[in-house]
Formats: C-alpha cells, sequence, structure tokens
C-alpha cells in the first residue's frame, strides 16, 4: 500500500544522504521525497512516499526514527489528511493544437507560466491523481519536458505537526 | 579561555573520564597526538593497523563497561578502520571512533590522504560528524559519547578537519547534553510489564531467551538471575549473551540456534511462551522463521524498537532497556502475588531433561590419539575455573568456544556475533587485557583468523600485556571446510591453509612466548607455562584433528528442530 510519511529533522549537514542511505541500504522502495525548512529554521520537513506491507511500513518508520537527526515522523495515511503536487509541463502548440493546450488547461485550472512561439509551459497544483490525469490528456498534444515536485501533505484541522507533542 | 581544537579535544575527553586510548598517528591527526604527548592526560596504545585500534577499543568496553575510544588519521587510517567500526556496530558495543580530515578548504579537493570518511562510515556507524568549525568540537564529542553509550549502544565516529584541530575558540565545556531528536526509552511501559508477569505466571512451556544487552548493560545480569531462579524456567542465550546466566545452574540450557544444543532448540521449537530479553532474532538464531517457535506467545523487551517484531511478532512489546525493566519485571511479580504453574513446570521440565539426555556435546578424547579441539577448550575450563576473559577469532573453534568454555559471570565474553570478523579476537584481547590488568585473557584462535591481525603481536609486546593465544591449528579454515564437507560434496576449494607460518617461532621472534601442543597429555602443562606467563604474551600452538565438525548443526534455512546431531 501507499504511504505518505511526514517527518522532521534537524536541519543540518547529511541529513538527506542518511535517508536516502536508509533507504536504498534496506531495499526499501521511495517513490518521491520532497525536503523543505519548515517554519522553524532549525528543522526541515519531508514528505516521503513509499509502498510496502504493514511490516514494512512498521519498519521503515521505526528505522527512520532510530536516524539521530529524526526528530519525529507521522504517517499521514492513518490520518485525515490533504496531499498537494505540483507539475510544470512544456507542451507543443503549433497552430492546430495552441488552442487545444489552453482549453486543457482551463479544465484542469493549470495557469500558464511560459509562452513561447511552439509551446505553452502549465503549472498545475493538485492530488498527485489529478497531475496524472493532466499529463495522460496532454500527452497526445506532444509534452516536450515536464517536472513534478512529489506531494507535500499534512493532516487536516487545527493541529499543528511540532517538536512538542 | 581560548583552545585550539587539539587542546579542546584532550580536554573533553579528560571530562568524559577516557583513561585509554588505542590509535595510529599520521599528518591528518598530529595537532591531536601533539596534545596527548604534551598533556598526559590518558594512556594511549599504539596498535600496528587501525582495524585493530577499533576491536581493541571494542574489547576494552566489553571488558571494562566504559565506552572505547580510538583515534585514527585521514584516509586510508579511516578506510582501515571501516570493519572495526562495522563490528562495533553489527554487535551494539559502545565506542567512539576520532579520524584526522585534510582541512576544511581541501574536502572534496581529492586532496592527499583524502577519503569522504563521513560518507564511507555512515552505514558502519550508529551516527556520525563532521566537525566544520572549532566552536562545534565540544558540543559534538560530548554528543558522541552520548550517543554511543546511552539507548542500543554502538560506534560513533567524529571527523576533525586539521584547521578545525589548529584553530582556537573559547572552551565552554557542555555539562549538560539535551538532544530532542534522541531520547532513547529506559522504562519499560508499567502496564506492559504487569501484563508479561501475568503471562509468566500462566505459561505451562515457558522459556528464557536472552542476548547480548545482559553482557552490555551492568548489573542485569544479577537481576535476570534472580528472575528466572524466582521463577524456575528454563533459559538459553545466544551467542551474544553467553555469560548473562552461570552455565553451572540448572535451570540454563545452553546455547540456542545454528550451533545451539539440542535441549535449547527443542525447548524454543516446543514453547508456549518465549521471554526475550535483549535479544535480536538473528536469522542464526531462528533458523527457517516460520517454524520458529511456532506455538510461542513472544514477550520482547529491547531497547530498540526497530528490533522488535522485526523477525518474529512480538506478542507483547517492551520498549526500554533490560536493566531497568527486568528490575521492574521482579517487582511486578512481587505485587501480583500468583506462583508460576508448578503442575505444568513440572512436565516441562520432565520433557527438557529427556532432551538434555541426548547429551549433544559430547566428544570422547582418546589420550593416545590427536587432541581433539573441544578437549582444549574443556582443559582451559578446568584450569581458569570458568573465570577468564575469553575472546575468539571467527569459525569452528569461537563455536567450541562457546559450547564448551562455560561462563560463570558476565562481561567476560568477547567474539564477534553479527559481522563474524576473522582477526577480531586478538586485538579485542588485547583491550581487554588494558582494561583487566590482572585478569587472564585468552584469544581461542583458528590458524587462519590469527593471520588477520597477526601484526599485533608487536601491540602486545610493547604493551605488556600477557594475553595468552590459544590456537586450534587444524590446519583449514575449518568452518569454510566443514560447509563444503557437508554442501559441495567435500570439494575444498581455497581452504586448506597452505604455508602456514612456524607460530611458536613468530610468537619469539616478536618477543613472547611460543609453544607447540601435540599430544592431549601435554595440554595441561602447556596451559598452566601459559597461565604463569604475566611478563610477555604466550602462544600456544595445538595441534588438533584436521577435519572435526562443529555439532549439533542446523542447516542455514532448516528449522530449529531439524537439527543435525553428529
Ligand atoms: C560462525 C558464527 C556462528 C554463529 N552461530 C550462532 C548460533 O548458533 N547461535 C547464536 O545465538 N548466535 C550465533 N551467531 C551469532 C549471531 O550471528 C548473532 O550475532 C547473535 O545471535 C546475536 O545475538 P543477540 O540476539 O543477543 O543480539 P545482539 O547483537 O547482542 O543485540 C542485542 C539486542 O539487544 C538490544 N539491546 C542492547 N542493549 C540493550 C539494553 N541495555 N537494553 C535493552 N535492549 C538492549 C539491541 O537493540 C539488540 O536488539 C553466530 C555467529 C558466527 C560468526
Ligand atoms: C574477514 C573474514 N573473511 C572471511 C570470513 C569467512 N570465514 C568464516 S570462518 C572462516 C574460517 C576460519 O578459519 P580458522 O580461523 O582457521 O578457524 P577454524 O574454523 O578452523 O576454527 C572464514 C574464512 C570471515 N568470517 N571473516
Amino acid at each position: 500500500m501507499r504511504h505518505v510519511i511526514t517527518v522532521l529533522v534537524e536541519n543540518e549537514f547529511g541529513v538527506l544522504t542518511r535517508i536516502a542511505g536508509l533507504f536504498s541500504a534496506r531495499g526499501y522502495n521511495i517513490e518521491s521525497l520532497n525536503v523543505a525548512p519548515s517554519s522553524d529554521p532549525t528543522m526541515s520537513r519531508m514528505t516521503l512516499v513509499t509502498r510496502g506491507d504493514e511490516h514494512v511500513i512498521e519498519q521503515i518508520k521505526k528505522q527512520l526514527n532510530k536516524l539521530i537527526p529524526v526528530i519525529k515522523t507521522e504517517d499521514l495515511t492513518r490520518q485525515e489528511h490533504m496531499e498537494r503536487e505540483m507539475v510544470l509541463v512544456k507542451v507543443q502548440a503549433r497552430d492546430a493544437t495552441r488552442a487545444e493546450v489552453l482549453r486543457m488547461a482551463d479544465v484542469f485550472r493549470a495557469k500558464v507560466v511560459d509562452v513561447a512561439e511552439a509551446s505553452y509551459t502549465l503549472e498545475l497544483t493538485g492530488k498527485s491523481k489529478k497531475l496524472d490525469a493532466f499529463l495522460r490528456m496532454l500527452a497526445p498534444l506532444g509534452i516536450i519536458e515536464m517536472t513534478r515536485t512529489g506531494p507535500v501533505g499534512m493532516r487536516r484541522g487545527s493541529e499543528g505537526f511540532t517538536v512538542g507533542d | 579561555m581560548k583552545l585550539t581544537g587539539a587542546e579542546i579535544f584532550v580536554e573533553c575527553l579528560k571530562r568524559e573520564g577516557v583513561e585509554i586510548i588505542f590509535g595510529y598517528p599520521g599528518g591528518a591527526v598530529l595537532p591531536m597526538y601533539d596534545e596527548i604527548f604534551k598533556k598526559n592526560y590518558f594512556r594511549h596504545i599504539l596498535v600496528r593497523h587501525e582495524q585493530a585500534a577499533l576491536h581493541a577499543a571494542n574489547g576494552y568496553a566489553r571488558a571494562s563497561g566504559k565506552c572505547g575510544v580510538a583515534l585514527v588519521t585521514s584516509g586510508p587510517g579511516a578506510t582501515n578502520a571501516v570493519t572495526g567500526l562495522a563490528d562495533s556496530l553489527a554487535d551494539s558495543i559502545p565506542t567512539v571512533c576520532f579520524s584526522g580530515q585534510v582541512p576544511t578548504h581541501l574536502i572534496g579537493n581529492d586532496a592527499f590522504q583524502e577519503a569522504d570518511t563521513v560518507g564511507i562510515t555512515r552505514s558502519a556507524t550508529k551516527h556520525n560528524f563532521l566537525v566544520k568549525r572549532v566552536e562545534d568540537l565540544a558540543l559534538t564529542i560530548r554528543q558522541a559519547f552520548h550517543i554511543a553509550t546511552t539507548g542500543r549502544p554502538g560506534p560513533v565516529l567524529v571527523d576533525i578537519p586539521k584547521d578545525v584541530a589548529t584553530a582556537s575558540c573559547e572552551f565552554r565545556y557542555p555539562e549538560q547534553v539535551e538532544m530532542r531528536s534522541y531520547k532513547p526509552v529506559t522504562r519499560g511501559h508499567q502496564g506492559q510489564i504487569r501484563r508479561a508477569v501475568k503471562m509468566m505466571l500462566a505459561a505451562k512451556r515457558p522459556v528464557f531467551y536472552t542476548g547480548g544487552a545482559i553482557n552490555g548493560a551492568r548489573g542485569s545480569a544479577e537481576l535476570l538471575t534472580k528472575l528466572v531462579r524466582r521463577l524456575g524456567f528454563p533459559i538459553t542465550n545466544t551467542l551474544m549473551g553467553l555469560g548473562g546466566f552461570p552455565y553451572d545452574d540448572e535451570h540454563f540450557l545452553g546455547m540456542l540456534g545454528m550451533h545451539g544444543t539440542y535441549e535449547a532448540n527443542m525447548a524454543v521449537s516446543h514453547c508456549d511462551l518465549l521471554i526475550a530479553i535483549g535479544a535480536r532474532f538473528d536469522d542464526r538464531v531462528t533458523g527457517k522463521i516460520e517454524a520458529f517457535a511456532p506455538e510461542a506467545k513472544v514477550i520482547h523487551v529491547d531497547v530498540d524498537p526497530s528490533s522488535i517484531s522485526k523477525n518474529v511478532h512480538a506478542h507483547l512489546p517492551i520498549v526500554g532497556d533490560v536493566k531497568v525493566v527486568l528490575g521492574q519485571m521482579l517487582e511486578a511479580l512481587d505485587a501480583a502475588r500468583g506462583e508460576p504453574n508448578a503442575e505444568a513446570l513440572k512436565v516441562w521440565w520432565h520433557q527438557i531433561n529427556e532432551w538434555r539426555e541426548r547429551d549433544c556435546l559430547h566428544f570422547e578424547q582418546d589420550m593416545d590419539g590427536p587432541i581433539k579441539p573441544q578437549y582444549v577448550i574443556k582443559r582451559l575450563h578446568e584450569l581458569t575455573r570458568g573465570e577468564a576473559i575469553i575472546a575468539t577469532e571467527v569459525g569452528q573453534h569461537q563455536m567450541w568456544a562457546a559450547q564448551h568454555y562455560g561462563f560463570r559471570q558476565p562481561h567476560r565474553w568477547l567474539t564477534s556475533g553479527g559481522l563474524g570478523t576473522m582477526g577480531y579476537g586478538f586485538p579485542a584481547a588485547i583491550g581487554a587485557q588494558i582494561a583487566r590488568p590482572d585478569a587472564t585473557v585468552i584469544d581461542i584462535a583458528g590458524d587462519a583468523s590469527i593471520q588477520m591481525n597477526i601484526q599485533e603481536l608487536s601491540t602486545a609486546m610493547q604493551h605488556k600485556t600477557p594475553v595468552i593465544i590459544a590456537i586450534l591449528n587444524n590446519s583449514y579454515m575449518g568452518m569454510v571446510r566443514q560447509w563444503q564437507e557437508m554442501f559441495y560434496e567435500s570439494r575444498y576449494s581455497h581452504s586448506y591453509c597452505d604455508s602456514l607460518p612456524d607460530f611458536v617461532q613468530l610468537a619469539e621472534a616478536y618477543g613472547g612466548v611460543g609453544m607447540r601442543v601435540e599430544r592431549p597429555g601435554d595440554v595441561d602443562a602447556a596451559i598452566e607455562k601459559a597461565l604463569a606467563n604475566r611478563d610477555t604474551f604466550t602462544v600456544i600452538d595445538f595441534i588438533v584433528t584436521k577435519e572435526e565438525n562443529v555439532y549439533p548443526m542446523v542447516p542455514a534455512g532448516a528449522a530449529l528442530n531439524e537439527m543435525v546431531l553428529a
């Protein structure tokens, strides 16, 4: 099953390598990994998407917690939560298809972020599934290049995910 | 007061209570070596290879209960240390290794003797640090010792660039270490403890299965012994756990696992409650995992949550330190005021005693024939009253030592269990002898393993450690040969030890005493002579039967109750 795990880590040299190294050394699957500073500059927050059965996911969480700079982890999959991902996609747009590309962007509420003679670059934020669907629709028009952030997520409600609890 | 990095290094070590460090100098650590020379705060043991420094620190830690400390130079010094770090990681032994590094402005430049030490050792340590500013050094050293010695112990490496060692800053020693991201749990959950006691009192066929943690956590062995005797349950130890319970107590079933006793493996295979304390269900212990303790409910006490339910599902997990949890269990047992199921235990012991009658470790020594390796171990036991500190290399001799030595007390058994590092035993024995100068320390070795760190004879000579090296010389890499005999139709591919040196002359060349023993009748005299020699190391080359096999044996992948007895 797919799991989205949030990890709070000390914002120090080498943390990312430790996390990536853990996944490769133990043969765990890693679909995406997103890292950025959190509101507290001494900490970074990661969102990690992985797959595995209950036993594997349990080990992944324990192994993550065992890394010294990891402050806290949370398996979002077990909670009411939201997830968002962003994609930048450059699509071929010549005479005949120019309008079609814009129509797709409109349907998915994507933004046009760059316009060139033979292409449009679109930005879309949403759940990963929505991004998948968007890219599927654009594919026949000719995708020149594409980059996705991997999802970030947090739980719903007014509770935060901080060091304290 | 302003101090240089190198001065901070020695000041911090002094405050950590470090008395001994094992090391080898080189360009990048010269500032530290200079301070060691000037301040003379602690004793430095010069080894002959950095791998040995780490093994010696490991042996020192096990025998003393303190953190082992090593110091190595950059590049090759650090890469030579890697095996020793990985070994301490696999066996959870507290050590801190300091390595020199090229100056910060040269890092990443392929500089002379540069290695990405933090990168290389990341998966061979519990944690590691690269110190980039002299201002961070004191806190980093404090954290390194804290991490190495608390929770699940393990090796920590601190990489110190040369310019950090020479730069200065205001020195303030951090009295407290508080890490928000690292807070090991020591006390077991009280509700879980009560449930555990309830399960123990209800059990009909219980077994204690205890591991290396009892040898690591000082004071836990006494509590374990108390608990086991109080309940009257049988107990088995892992290879790492030997000495955690007196071998001659009637509750003791011997070691379990691949080369464990028949009674221990049968008891585990038939128990209805398995009480695992500080043991990690290694595959050498479980054999075929689906067939391991199939009828048992499992209680698992471990300080590392990732050990619990990793290989075998724990019905009742307890996260905490073994010593604390054993204390809690004893209290909860008093409070529960129940008694174990005496009727059921009687039947269980009856069954166990039947298994015991197989006498699975039996061997015969023909006093006119060649020496049996097991016989040498028996005599070592007798002549040291089971009280020596025993180190081993890796192979058949290691298993015979585990099966036949018979340990009465904890902290006297130094063996490489997790990584299985040939070359571990001799430097570890030197480390233990440094920790316990008056103790008898014996490295039980094979003719192949001893050659992996033989250069340490020079270290033993220089530092006057009267370690005894008992080589069980079968002219083979015996353990490899045994597998080839059993699983590769006796094709002994490259497992014969050709061109063995004359170990007697070798010992003498290094300045120690060497003896060769070829007849069973001469075994005792040689051991006695070695025990009496407190001035130098002694090498005894016991020429033993060449093709002896270690039994019982559970073939890899088989179930514990499918063991081969002979
Ligand atoms: C040739 C060879 C043959 C072998 N054959 C056998 C065999 O037949 N039988 C056998 O048993 N082994 C055998 N081994 C050893 C085996 O590979 C493992 O090293 C060993 O079984 C592990 O022992 P352990 O479970 O006690 O764990 P250890 O490695 O000692 O780990 C200790 C466990 O306790 C935890 N812990 C540590 N400190 C504490 C504390 N203070 N409080 C709470 N928990 C703590 C740790 O987190 C860990 O889970 C063999 C090795 C070799 C090289
Ligand atoms: C560094 C290292 N290399 C290889 C091995 C694989 N190995 C395990 S036991 C063994 C043979 C050991 O032979 P010896 O030291 O003579 O002991 P014996 O088995 O004969 O008692 C080997 C090669 C190992 N454990 N460690």
